[in-house]
């Protein structure tokens, strides 16, 4: 059972397990999807990209940014079966342009331009969902987790 | 002009008495050659009219000739200065109108790879003097060599430790030339031009020598070749030219700081406006980073080279370092206007001074302009001092760290190496964090770690009572000997020792002090900019967009902003200086969002306790506690083990010594009372949650930003506590 003490102004409760079994009672408020305020994830519910996403790390706003979202964004609308087949162009600038860039976008096993950048574009500490060590949360689970926890 | 005058004021009687003396001369020789029917001079020279003749004609010449060589050499001299005088004022002139790249991409400063030399050298031409001088400079340059030396050996330069390295010997470098130049000038040099040159290559060698963080190749024009008057003048003004050219005369977004919230600025410009250009001013010599790490990580480091390298190695055996970004994410200043698709560049170590907001323009310590159209003010703050150590002269001040910057850290970091005691006032965030982390190493060391703070425990202006207690019993633990209720009444130096006299007599003796006891926000432009200050928090005063004036925004520590859901409020924590960076970048680029998302701040006082909180937060207010027991399961350690990420960085061993008993038993409750392992702590303000602390409970905040923004009154906070499910993991 829980006990609960006060001292002074401040109140003091302990809850075991089966105490906290039932489903709480407490009431939240319904989100609004069309929010103007909300930290938006990735895509925007206009269907845009959210460039500014933290999810990004800095891949939108280096150096290559540019090649960045034109080849993202080459991706994000193809409407080819092998999505991205058709932007071929663009993601192989970007990759030219990463690598000048080795130690910013070390170049690991990995082709896709998120992974490219783990220790420092996904540097972004962004306060969001997850541990307060955000820094190193990886950029390509952040994405869902981030959406699914702001909308 | 002066020198020149008296010199030919001098000069011309000379010449006058010369050319009088040859004069006569002639006069008397052709007089006793018989030419010139003048009356002679009784007073006669010579002996006879035929010897003394020859004789007078031979002294004539040579006075003649000696006089006219003199004269000759004394004309030319004087014209060739009047000449690069000119060359001079005319270079002054068309400064302002030179276009940047050629001669100055030639003269930028020396990446450390590149040879010192060429680049201490620079000092040297400031002596436009003739050949004789010529010791002088090779001299100098050697010394100069000396001392760039031990800087060029670095060979892994963070831009943190070099500028900083290479200021000093430039500093005392440009000092050092100008009392030469001025002792060495007998000839008539320009004196004006000469003291022009000094200033400038003064700041400007400084300024360059800085910007090591763009690795610039550095052709200096061969400075030490023979001092051709013309070209060391001309190498001189190039060299000081750079100064001005190198600086962008206008930044389309203009962030004075570079910190944090300017970092996430930059970054949401950069990501919302395309090809947007963006120049972050800040008066320290380092690139943007992170604060937290210096406090914590750093600190728990293994790797002896840390204070080099800052970078830490997470739980998880990650790596990172903590700039934001290295150094090839920024462009060069001098890139700034061409570069194509924009880019941000940073200037460091220049303080923007003055803000004319009726202009759009800045200016910087060296009277540089700089126009914008929007601007970024997130100058963050200074740490705030005691009383008493200030007035405590300059012993115990030198013994005293203020601790907020990167070269804070490296400082303290050697301190703590070579003392026995040392003592932390402050018991908020900083000192208790930096205490427990100092704690820890006196195990090793046999340091003596002692904090002192007026209140009651650690955190006691944030936590209840109860478990701010309850903290500083862990903080103690940690190896720290915590004196709680007391206030400084004075600081002495005395037999190589501080003497901390406490109001109610005790006496702390130690041999240094951190003083961690808030941060004032820097707010000097206000005046000039006619910006609002607040009056409680402190900070620029702006409104729910972090909007201070037209094209002005403020974020990050000096911000007092009004919080739509919880009031006006300035924050001081690295969450919220990303959050508002990022808002007034948005803002920047035409967004008109208010503070809405909820910036929530961490601490971790030793594996035992870490926590996250968000809103308002202060001990003041009521609050409503739950708890459950804690497991071996539920502390920092723990949490970033399970989710692979993480800052906290524990040990092998605690880990291996504390899973395998405490997994077997179950959480009971009742008789652990006082064992506040984990919970959920609400701060009320009118029945309303204004703050949660989630006490050794992770990843779960998202849940306790829609509490807060839902900003409900509820009745039964332990059915609220239910979704925090604490005693999951």
């Amino acid at each position: 059972m829980s006990s609960v003490r006060e001292e002074g102004k401040d109140t003091i409760i302990f809850v075991t397990k089966e105490d906290h079994e039932t489903p709480s009672s407490a009431e939240l408020v319904d989100e609004d999807p069309n929010d103007p305020y909300e930290e938006r994830g990735l895509i925007l519910p206009s269907g845009e990209i959210n460039w500014n996403c933290p999810c990004l790390g800095g891949m939108a706003s280096g150096p290559c940014g540019t090649e960045f979202k034109d080849a993202f964004s080459c991706f994000h609308y193809s409407k080819e079966e092998v999505k991205g087949s058709d932007c071929l162009e663009q993601f192989r600038t970007m990759q030219e342009c990463l690598q000048r860039y080795p130690e910013l976008y070390p170049q690991e096993e990995e082709t896709s331009s998120s992974q490219t950048s783990q220790d420092f574009a996904s540097a972004e500490p962004s306060g969001l969902n997850s541990t307060a060590a955000s820094e190193q949360d990886p950029d390509t689970t952040l994405p869902s987790t981030e959406s699914s926890a702001e909308s | 002009m002066l020198k020149c005058r008296t010199v030919w004021k001098k000069l011309a009687p000379l010449a006058r008495a010369s050319s009088t003396v040859c004069r006569q001369n002639v006069r008397r020789a052709g007089l006793t050659n018989g030419r010139i029917p003048i009356r002679v001079p009784t007073a006669h020279m010579s002996t006879g009219p035929a010897g003394g003749g020859g004789d007078n004609l031979k002294y004539a010449l040579l006075v003649g000739l000696a006089g006219i060589g003199g004269l000759t050499y004394a004309v030319k001299t004087l014209r060739g200065d009047q000449k690069r005088y000119e060359e001079r004022i005319a270079e002054i002139e068309s400064r302002p109108h030179k276009a940047t790249k050629g001669p100055v991409t030639d003269v930028q400063t020396a990446a450390p790879a590149v040879p010192e030399p060429e680049l201490e050298a620079a000092p040297s031409p400031e002596e436009p003097s003739p050949p004789a001088e010529n010791a002088a400079p090779d001299a100098e340059a050697v010394a100069h060599d000396a001392e760039a030396a031990p800087s060029s050996k670095t060979t892994e330069p963070p831009p943190a430790d070099e500028p900083v390295v290479e200021a000093s010997p430039e500093e005392a470098a440009a000092p050092a030339a100008v009392p030469v130049v001025e002792e060495e000038l007998p000839p008539p040099t320009e004196p004006s031009p000469a003291e022009l040159s000094e200033p400038e290559p003064a700041p400007t060698l400084v300024e360059e020598s800085v910007t090591l963080t763009e690795p610039a190749a550095a052709a200096e024009p061969p400075a030490t070749a023979p001092p051709e008057p013309q070209s060391e003048v001309v190498a001189e003004s190039v060299d000081s030219t750079p100064a001005s050219a190198k600086v962008p005369s206008h930044a389309p977004y203009l962030l004075i700081g570079g910190g944090t919230a300017s970092f996430a600025a930059a970054r949401s410009i950069r990501a919302r406006d395309p090809g947007a250009k963006v120049l972050i001013v800040t008066d320290e010599p380092d690139l943007p980073y992170m604060r937290p790490p210096l406090s914590k990580e750093l600190w728990f480091s293994d790797d002896p080279s840390v204070t080099e390298t800052l970078r830490f190695k997470q739980w998880n055996g990650k790596e990172r370092s903590i700039y934001f970004q290295p150094p090839s994410f920024y462009i060069k200043p001098e890139d700034f206007d061409s570069a194509e698709n924009g880019g941000v560049a940073v200037l460091t170590c220049r303080k923007v001074v003055h803000m004319d907001v009726r202009g759009n323009k800045v200016k910087l310590d060296d009277n540089i302009e700089i126009s914008y159209d929007k601007c970024l003010v997130a100058t963050g703050g200074i740490p705030r001092n005691l009383q008493v150590i200030e007035r405590a002269g300059e012993e115990v001040k030198k013994r005293t760290t203020l601790f907020r910057k990167i070269e804070d850290f490296k400082s303290l970091e050697k301190v703590s190496r070579n003392i026995n005691s040392i003592t932390i006032i402050g018991g908020g965030f900083l000192g208790s964090e930096l205490a427990c982390a100092l704690g820890r190493r006196s195990t090793e060391s046999g340091l003596e770690v002692i904090q002192m703070f007026p209140e009651k425990g650690n955190m006691g202006k944030v936590l209840p009572e109860y478990l701010s207690n309850w903290t500083t019993e862990k903080v103690k633990r940690e190896g720290v000997k915590v004196i709680t209720e007391s206030l400084v009444k004075s600081v002495t130096y005395k037999d190589d020792k501080l003497e901390i006299h406490l109001k109610d007599g005790r006496l702390v003796k130690t041999d240094h002090i951190v003083a961690a006891v808030g941060l004032e926000p820097n707010i000097d432009l206000a005046k000039s900019a006619g910006l609002e200050v607040d009056s409680d928090f402190g900070g620029y005063r702006v409104n729910a967009e972090l909007q201070a004036r037209s094209n002005i925004w403020v974020a990050g520590d000096a911000a007092c902003f009004y919080d739509i859901r919880l009031g006006r409020r300035r924050v001081e924590h690295h969450d919220h200086a990303v959050v508002s960076g990022r808002l007034a970048g948005e803002n920047m680029t035409g967004a008109n969002k208010p503070y809405w998302h909820q910036s929530m701040f961490w601490s971790d006082l030793g594996p035992d306790v870490g926590y996250e909180a968000i809103g308002i937060v202060d001990s003041s207010l009521p609050t409503v506690g739950v708890f459950a027991k804690a497991t071996a399961k539920d502390t920092p350690k723990a949490a970033t083990e399970q989710s692979g990420t993480g800052i906290r960085s524990e040990s092998e061993t605690e880990d291996t010594a504390t899973s395998p008993v405490a997994s077997a038993t179950p959480p009971p409750v009742v008789e652990h009372k006082d064992d506040y392992g984990k919970g959920v702590i609400f701060y009320l303000r009118d029945k309303v949650v204004v703050g949660i602390i989630l006490w050794n409970v992770f990843n779960r905040m998202p849940i306790a930003r829609k509490i807060i923004k839902d900003g409900e009154e509820h009745a039964d906070l332990n059915e609220v506590a239910k979704l925090f499910n604490i005693h999951e993991d």
